[in-house]
């Protein structure tokens, strides 16, 4: 993950090879937006694209997670991808009906699903290293160290979210560059 | 050949097993031939395969042990000397096999000792027998032949016989070159080898296959006639992969969920067209679900199989004449509960022989059979299996127990007292209990016992112990039939629903604010239950989900459980029915949380946590073992929840006004009575755990009564105490906190609101000097003085921990955001150590701890340690990617001094 961190500057981040970048070809990335800002993810790592219902909130647990949802019979631990961000929770949900976010995407990790709760999700973009660009080093770290790179897109920006540094499995030490 | 040795593996380890079991039993039985049979047969089927997969080690060995058993069929009397040494060379052949999964090459070595001795004892037979016949031994033990036509690619069992009769085997013919290096079989079986390569698995070069011929043949002779006699591990089986099994066991809990939420539907629809096949849907379900359940359960005769072997070592070496009784063996228990339960039983098998039977000198001396009895039985009982592991021996010496358990300060001596003999007699479960007066090789470390009920808890199991002096002592275990599926109670609490295991639940009572309420002794919640106090917890409280306990009294039930030792009840506002919930594992991110055992998915499809009893016991016992009682337990729920909130003891003192003090800084609420209050030299002391403790009031107004009882806080630091003496303790309350006015008292920290009132907040950096003198100027350290920055945006906390610091010997600096904390840093270079709150407005101290790394190499070396209101793993990741020494919960001072002082002998042994 240091390895994607420190060389995506534009040329080819072979390093990151769990979210699938590859020299000179085009990636697929399906985006979610919370708040005004747009990120992407690996196609190859989302599962699911479902919209959350019935979240057993889990009384004692790190504040990113929701709690637990029953997807097609799996438990399925929720996670915000706001609370993640540092964000705060968006208006609508703050007054007690966090239990149902609008949409969610099934991402697995280590034999264990997760779903990432976010505000919406929009298209599947396909992307090329053309307009990929290192994370600005101005960014707050806690941006920083989820994202790989980010992608120029007509009008706006595309944050691409690195998924094992998202669900908190990353060695340690990766996030200190 | 990698699937072919796993396969070798698995199936030579059930042999040895196997093998090892019958030996004893041929041992007290020498004239049963079905018993030697099967034993001469499984080991020839290890040394046959041995050499067909190239083993020359384990084939020596085997081949030396089964000359020697071919020895006893030729009616060599099968002495306990022989047994011993069959089983010392099992014990090698075990070891191997171990080596041999572990590398997957057969370890160098030799086992000329074993193989020399083997033949040493066969050799040394009756001399008359050896050399007067020399016959074809396998004939009088075969079986009749099957009658039947041969199929094709079948050999008869003439052709078998005769190609056996070829191949090197125990016969005599071998026995006269012994070599561990086993003779090449001659190639007149070549022929016959051909025909009998149709039946093998697979072809090989041809002198190999002859010695692989003999199990094949081995294998057949028993199908037949007297197969039957044969164990029952002949039954038509085929091995399935466990991951097989597993995975075929969550699609049927899907399944079964999923049938659930569709008869759900189909409640609500009244289609009838519906109804027929989803009723038929419903009962395939139930029945799959059963059948996969099936290929999960083992009998539990296979965690027995060991102990015969066990005895009969342990009965020679203690010299004990020991008879081992097994009933039930074939009742059938999960996999994974055989598993974990598998060593608990040959550990308390042992302690029944070692502890439980007297001396066959005291047997015999007490009227007593000489021959001690344990006997291990299971059966079923409702949805969990029960076990008994009983011995005729002396029971146990609860006198001895009472008294070590006084001498190693479990209880007190007048708890001991009134303990019922089955309470004390649990005291063994503790660790490192043992009453054994020698410490033998067996047993009486005092280990295990705990480690057993540790094991049997961690199953949803329950132990439980009778004993009658100089009858014997019976252990109980009882464990649920499987893991995977538990009957629950569904319980409501606060807005959510909770799974609670029944094995843990006793009763349940309603309360009300009628007869049967809660009341309350010092704010902690207690139940009159049939004339005894029974302590409460409320499940929402315990979920950190509560209100500061205010609505507990209302309406609603206590679900009475016990765990171990520890009765409890757990408070619930509704309880709606049972269930048999599939147990689902807690993701690795919420692992940590000790009150859930793990998730189901209800009928309904909404996902509820199984709360674990032993973690709430484990909450409760800490509320109970300190002697301040929900002291404790507040203290531990203030941990958890948000770190903005302080919890706060808030007493009386001084003309009626009300004071608080963190409770995390209090370590004990005392009333004593005020005629042990001591006078020396004008100052007020007490006698306190065997030491001299000092009083201080809490206000100058408050004078020391002189009668009746006195309420006291008590501060400890290492082993010094001190009693604040107050007029009345009031009340726990967790609050935000805002010190509205700094007062000019050195006694105060200032004021605040809490519930509705004006309350001091004291400072106890002014009470401690008042005690002992010398404590703030800690004598613990006087030649090393670190400095330290203390970084914290509340200024309450600064103040609460820089007296702490100072006390230990500390110099303090303190900074109220990251910025001062940076400026400071760069302008100090005294400071050595930073100490920082990670939970701040604006710049974290996350966000200082990354910029001092950024900068110059002296500020980027400096240890630091956090301290932080909940300790996430997230937290914990960050903390050690930016080199954050260790993470203090924000109310541990006595975690944060240790803490320093861990940093300081780093320092000092690095400077070394």
């Amino acid at each position: 993950m240091q390895a994607a961190n420190a060389n995506a500057t534009g040329a080819q981040a072979k390093g990151a090879t769990t979210n699938g970048v590859e020299t000179g070809a085009t990636d697929d990335f399906v985006t979610v937006f919370v708040g005004e800002t747009l990120f992407g993810l690996a196609i190859e790592r989302v599962h699911d694209v479902f919209v959350p219902s019935g979240v057993t909130p889990v009384p004692l647990a790190p504040a990113e997670i929701v709690g637990l949802l029953n997807l097609r019979g799996r438990v399925v631990t929720a996670m915000s991808l706001r609370r993640r961000l540092g964000l705060p929770d968006a208006p609508d949900e703050a007054d007690g009906s966090k239990a149902n976010p609008k949409m969610a995407i099934g991402l697995e990790q280590a034999g264990e699903t997760f779903a990432l709760v976010v505000d919406g999700v929009g298209e599947v973009l396909k992307l090329g290293a053309d307009s990929r660009e290192a994370v600005p080093i101005n960014l707050d770290p806690r941006f920083r160290n989820l994202a790989t790179c980010v992608h120029r897109l007509d009008g706006r920006l595309l944050v691409i979210l690195d998924v094992d540094a998202l669900l908190g499995f990353t060695p340690a030490g990766a996030k200190a560059a | 050949m990698d699937d072919l040795l796993r396969e070798f593996l698995t199936e030579s380890g059930e042999h040895l097993d196997t093998v090892d079991a019958e030996l004893v039993r041929f041992e007290q039985d020498p004239n049963n031939e079905t018993i030697l049979r099967n034993i001469f047969r499984l080991v020839h089927t290890i040394k046959g395969t041995c050499g067909f997969l190239g083993l020359p080690r384990l084939e020596a060995l085997a081949h030396a042990a089964e000359t020697l058993m071919g020895r006893f069929r030729d009616g060599l009397p099968a002495t306990s000397a022989s047994v011993t040494l069959i089983l010392l060379t099992l014990d090698r052949l075990k070891e191997i096999l171990a080596d041999l999964e572990a590398t997957g090459t057969e370890p160098a070595g030799s086992d000329d000792d074993l193989i020399s001795a083997l033949e040493r004892m066969a050799e040394g037979a009756p001399e008359a027998s050896e050399p007067a016949a020399p016959p074809p031994p396998p004939e009088p033990v075969l079986p009749e032949p099957v009658a039947r036509e041969l199929k094709p690619g079948e050999v008869s069992l003439d052709e078998l016989e005769a190609a056996f009769l070829a191949a090197p085997g125990p016969d005599e013919s071998d026995f006269a070159a012994p070599l561990p290096a086993a003779p090449e079989p001659a190639p007149v079986s070549a022929p016959k080898v051909s025909e009998i390569k149709a039946s093998a698995p697979k072809a090989e070069p041809a002198p190999v296959e002859a010695t692989e011929a003999e199990p094949v043949r081995a294998e057949k002779a028993e199908a037949g006639p007297e197969g039957e006699t044969a164990a029952a591990s002949k039954n038509q089986t085929i091995r399935v992969s466990v991951d097989t099994l597993e995975h075929l066991m969550t699609m049927v809990s899907e399944l079964v969920l999923t049938r659930n939420q569709l008869l759900e539907i189909a409640r609500r629809h009244e289609d009838s067209s519906y109804k027929v096949p989803l009723q038929r849907l419903s009962h395939v379900t139930a029945e799959l679900q059963d059948g996969v359940m099936k290929t999960r359960m083992q009998p539990i005769g296979n965690a027995w199989q060991k102990l015969p072997r066990v005895v009969r070592d342990l009965s020679a070496e203690l010299g004990k004449q020991i008879d081992l009784v097994m009933v039930g063996a074939e009742t059938e228990l999960d996999r994974q509960v055989l598993e974990v339960i598998k060593d608990p039983l040959t550990h308390m098998v042992r302690n029944s022989a070692d502890h439980g039977l007297e001396s066959t000198a005291e047997r015999v001396a007490a009227g007593k059979p000489a021959r001690g009895t344990i006997r291990l039985a299971a059966y079923h009982e409702g949805g969990t299996i029960t076990i008994e592991i009983a011995d005729d021996g002396k029971g146990l010496n609860l006198a001895a127990i009472r008294k070590k358990a006084v001498e190693r300060g479990l209880a007190s001596q007048a708890d001991v007292d009134r303990m019922t003999d089955a309470q004390v007699a649990k005291f063994i479960f503790d660790a490192g209990f043992s009453t054994a007066a020698a410490v033998t090789s067996v047993s009486g470390r005092g280990v295990g016992m705990d480690v057993v009920k540790t094991n049997i808890e961690t199953i949803g199991g329950l132990i439980d112990i009778a004993t009658t002096a100089g009858r014997g002592t019976t252990f109980t275990i009882k464990i649920p039939l499987t893991l995977a599926i538990v009957a629950a109670l569904i319980v409501r609490a606060g807005e959510h629903r909770f799974a609670l295991p029944q094995v843990a639940v006793l009763e349940l009572v309603r309360v009300d604010a009628g007869a049967q309420r809660v009341e309350r002794i010092n704010g902690a919640p207690v139940l009159r239950l049939r004339e005894r106090l029974l302590p409460i917890v409320s499940l929402t409280g315990l979920l950190g989900q509560a209100e500061a306990g205010t609505e507990t009294e209302q309406a609603g039930f206590v679900v009475v459980a016990q765990v171990g030792r520890e009765r409890f009840g757990i408070l619930v506002d509704e309880v709606f029915h049972t269930e048999e919930i599939v147990v689902k594992p807690m993701s690795v991110k919420l692992r940590h949380i000790p009150m859930f055992a793990g998730n189901t998915i209800l009928g309904d499809g909404a996902v509820v946590l199984i709360v674990d009893p032993n973690g709430v016991a484990r909450q409760v016992a800490q509320g109970v073992q300190g002697s301040g009682g929900h002291a404790d337990a507040d203290d531990d729920a203030a941990n958890e929840v948000a770190d903005s909130k302080t919890t706060l003891l808030v007493f009386k003192g001084g003309q009626g006004s009300f004071k608080a003090v963190p409770l995390s800084l209090v370590t004990r609420l005392e009333e004593i009575e005020c005629a042990k209050v001591e006078w020396l030299g004008g100052r007020a002391l007490i006698q306190y755990r065997g030491r001299l403790m000092p009083l201080v009031p809490a206000d100058p107004a408050i004078t020391i009564k002189s009668e009746g009882t006195q309420a006291l806080v008590v501060f400890s630091d290492g082993d010094r105490a001190m009693g604040l003496v107050v007029d009345e303790i009031v009340d726990i309350v967790e609050e935000r906190l805002d010190i509205e006015i700094a007062a000019d008292r050195s006694d105060l920290i200032g004021s605040a609101v809490l519930r509705g009132r004006a309350t001091d907040i004291i400072n106890i950096a002014h009470f401690l000097p008042l005690a002992y003198d010398d404590w703030a100027r800690g004598l613990k350290r006087p030649e090393q003085l670190s400095t330290i920055l203390l970084v914290d945006d509340s200024a309450f906390f600064r103040d609460m921990l820089t007296p702490v610091l100072k006390a230990a010997g500390y110099n303090v600096v303190t900074a109220a955001s990251a910025e001062a904390a940076l400026n400071t840093l760069q302008s100090d270079p005294e400071i050595e150590v930073v100490v920082t709150d990670l939970e701040m407005p604006g710049r974290s101290g996350f966000d200082l701890v990354a910029a001092m790394r950024r900068a110059e190499p002296r500020l980027a070396a400096l240890p630091v340690i956090g301290l932080t209101g909940a300790i996430g793993a997230d937290a914990v990741e960050r903390a050690r990617s930016l080199a954050i020494a260790d993470l203090v919960a924000k109310f541990d001072r006595a975690g944060l001094i240790a803490a320093l002082a861990e940093l300081g002998a780093e320092t000092v042994s690095k400077a070394a």
